[in-house]
């Protein structure tokens, strides 16, 4: 055994039983589990029953911390015992204890009648998100005229430079999951299609899937987790280090300075994108025709213009703006309400991720039914 | 002499920054004993807080060695460490996501042994010994108000009674009552648990009131170590301007014994 091991020692002398306490009575020597177990038993035994009646000679610990004391005083069921021997930083420390221990105030638990105000409340904050967005579109559309009557006063730097971050560097892990995804659907609808010898139509299903459907929402996707959140976090950090009331107090408009530059430039990179994934899952699913069916590269090019209409082109162009401008502006929105504390600021940017998905997702959908029409 | 509870010899730290090498210690030694508080002074990007940080070893020195209650303070990171290094940060550096009471417990929590009761009974002790309400036990911290984090940060870091205490810059942000309040807890603090305490600080009155020994942090060294007296009798111009500027008369004003007009430098 250590020598610093809390230890208790019983002794029985002519004028009554007597407790000596050594070792270390400290939290990280109390805290060890054989320790523990073995400590609380014989307090147990010693504490609480009889306190009173034995002798307590403290004098002999090494070290007792706060902990150590508060654990004696519970086990004297917070008396002091009639006959006790100790040091006076002991009795310092103890008397802290004594002074100090008390019960937690309660955690007030809620009534029916909160309950309820409560779902009115996230009634009311749905309706004020609704009312935010609705003012962050109309305020957007303001200060897209107010750049259209004097257009080189617009923010240009900021543009080209929410462009490069937000399209540019998208460009390797768009390509990349768009590839992938070109293979897989090549892989899987082989297998389907050979079952009924309509091998050709791979094209079809390719060009209409990707070009129409998968490309647009994929690009989609990945800039909203990657880019949606940023612009999240940059306007957030911005209302935590207060640079937000700054630009305010300076008289800079907010609208005009931070979310018109990242709607546009989202509103351009995103349908470059979507060429740009889209691509990447043709020349994936081509590929993987190729090795698994025989559909050579010539035969795909060939017979992709008549299976894809060009309407299918502009529907995939003008539904990816969309859900740049999208994006764009849950993010601000969500960036704009963060409250100056870093708690609020994770929560304003998984919102913000979760809701720019579902909302395109959900507009997809919508031009799904609205153009089942068009180019099919 | 018993041995000091801090002791960094021969200390190097250098910095990289773009193919640059800074080099912000040069052969620095510095010792403290048990039971002094120890403020060390010095200007801005004279790496005060970098020496902090290189005794709680979050910092690792290029050359030299920190040994802290006679462990490399590299160790000081491992399990148990609440135990012997309790950390005051300039913020606090709550954990955002939990109430003040378990803020306070989290190290007596994490031992995973003590029962839940008693670490509640011991978190509520230490929220009293530092002045505050037990009503503030389940707020958050961002509910909280400046002095009352320092106060909540400062239970934290002592719950498991750590012999050394280091402070870095114990009353930035406070306003001056809150700031007197603070500094007269740390005061009766380092009497009753008799800690070792060491702190970085800009505030001059912060300085004279509770440190018990100076140590000046300026041309990669200590070029003064001693109690403030002796500190500002020192002819170093960077000691001239720091304590017998304007605000250094006003505050060594608060110094018992002699006038500080006797203290002019030569």
């Amino acid at each position: 055994m250590e020598e610093n091991t809390p230890r208790i020692t019983l002794h029985t002398t002519p004028a009554g039983s007597g407790v000596v306490l050594s070792g270390s009575w400290t939290a990280a020597c109390l805290a060890k589990p054989v320790v523990w177990a073995r400590i609380q038993s014989e307090l147990g035994r010693h504490g609480r029953v009889d306190a009173a009646s034995h002798h307590w000679d403290l004098r002999g610990l090494q070290r007792l911390d706060h902990t150590g004391a508060q654990m004696l005083w519970n086990a004297w069921g917070h008396q002091w015992p009639t006959e006790l021997a100790l040091l006076d930083t002991q009795r310092a420390m103890l008397t802290r204890v004594a002074q100090f221990s008390m019960p937690p105030p309660a955690t007030t638990r809620m009534s029916a009648w909160q309950l309820f105000l409560l779902l009115g409340g996230r009634v009311l904050l749905l309706v004020d998100h609704f009312s935010g967005l609705l003012r962050l579109m109309g305020q957007l559309l303001l200060d897209a005229i107010r750049l259209l009557r004097a257009p080189g006063k617009g923010p240009w730097r900021d543009v080209s430079g929410h462009l490069y971050h937000i399209g540019a560097t998208a460009l390797p892990i768009t390509a990349l999951v768009g590839f992938l995804i070109g293979v897989v659907l090549a892989y899987l609808m082989s297998q389907q299609l050979r079952q009924f010898g309509a091998d050709a139509f791979i094209v079809n299903i390719l060009g209409i899937a990707l070009i129409r459907e998968l490309g647009p929402v994929l690009a989609a996707i990945l800039i909203a987790g990657r880019s949606g959140s940023a612009i999240t976090a940059q306007i957030g950090v911005m209302r935590v280090t207060e640079e937000l009331d700054a630009m305010r107090v300076m008289g800079i408009p907010k609208g005009f300075r931070l979310v018109l530059p990242r709607a546009m430039a989202m509103a351009v990179a995103m349908p470059l994108i979507t060429v740009w994934t889209t691509l990447a899952a043709l020349l994936g699913g081509m590929l993987a025709s190729d090795l698994v069916m025989g559909v050579t590269p010539a035969y795909f090019f060939a017979a992709l213009p008549p299976a894809v209409q060009v309407s299918n082109l502009v529907l995939a162009i003008s539904k990816s703006v969309v859900f740049g401008l999208m994006i764009a502006l849950i993010g601000c929105h969500y960036g704009l309400r963060v409250k100056p504390n870093t708690e609020s600021l994770g929560q304003g940017t998984t919102a913000s991720v979760v809701t720019s998905i579902t909302m395109v997702i959900l507009v997809d959908a919508l031009f799904a039914v609205v153009f089942k029409d068009i180019g099919l | 002499m018993s041995q000091p509870v801090v002791q960094i010899e021969k200390l190097w730290s250098v910095f990289h920054a773009q193919g640059v090498e800074t080099v912000i210690h040069q052969d620095l030694d510095l010792a403290i004993e048990a039971g002094e508080m120890m403020a060390i002074v010095g200007g801005s990007g004279s790496g005060k807080t970098v020496l902090l940080r290189q005794i709680l070893g979050l910092e690792t020195p290029a050359r030299g060695q920190v040994t802290v209650l006679g462990q490399p303070a590299s160790e000081l990171g491992n399990e148990g460490a609440a135990s012997r290094v309790g950390m005051l940060f300039q913020h606090g550096a709550l954990f955002s996501a939990f109430t003040v009471l378990e803020n306070i417990a989290f190290a007596l929590r994490e031992l995973g042994t003590l029962p839940a009761g008693l670490v509640r009974d011991v978190a509520m002790v230490k929220l009293q010994m530092v002045g505050l309400d037990p009503a503030q036990a389940n707020k958050m911290p961002a509910d909280l108000s400046g002095g009352m984090v320092k106060r909540v940060a400062l239970a934290r870091a002592l719950v498991m009674d750590p012999p050394l205490l280091l402070l870095d810059e114990p009353t930035a942000g406070l306003d001056p009552d809150s700031a007197d309040a603070f500094c007269a807890l740390l005061k009766s603090l380092h009497g009753e648990l008799g800690l070792t305490v060491v702190m970085v600080t800009h505030d001059l009155d912060t300085l004279f009131e509770l440190s018990t020994r100076i140590a000046v942090v300026a041309d990669k060294r200590i070029i003064a170590n001693g109690a403030a007296r002796e500190v500002m009798a020192n002819p170093h111009p960077f000691i001239h301007d720091f304590f017998l500027g304007e605000r250094g008369q006003r505050a060594s004003a608060l110094l018992p014994g002699q006038p500080p007009a006797q203290l002019q430098a030569p």
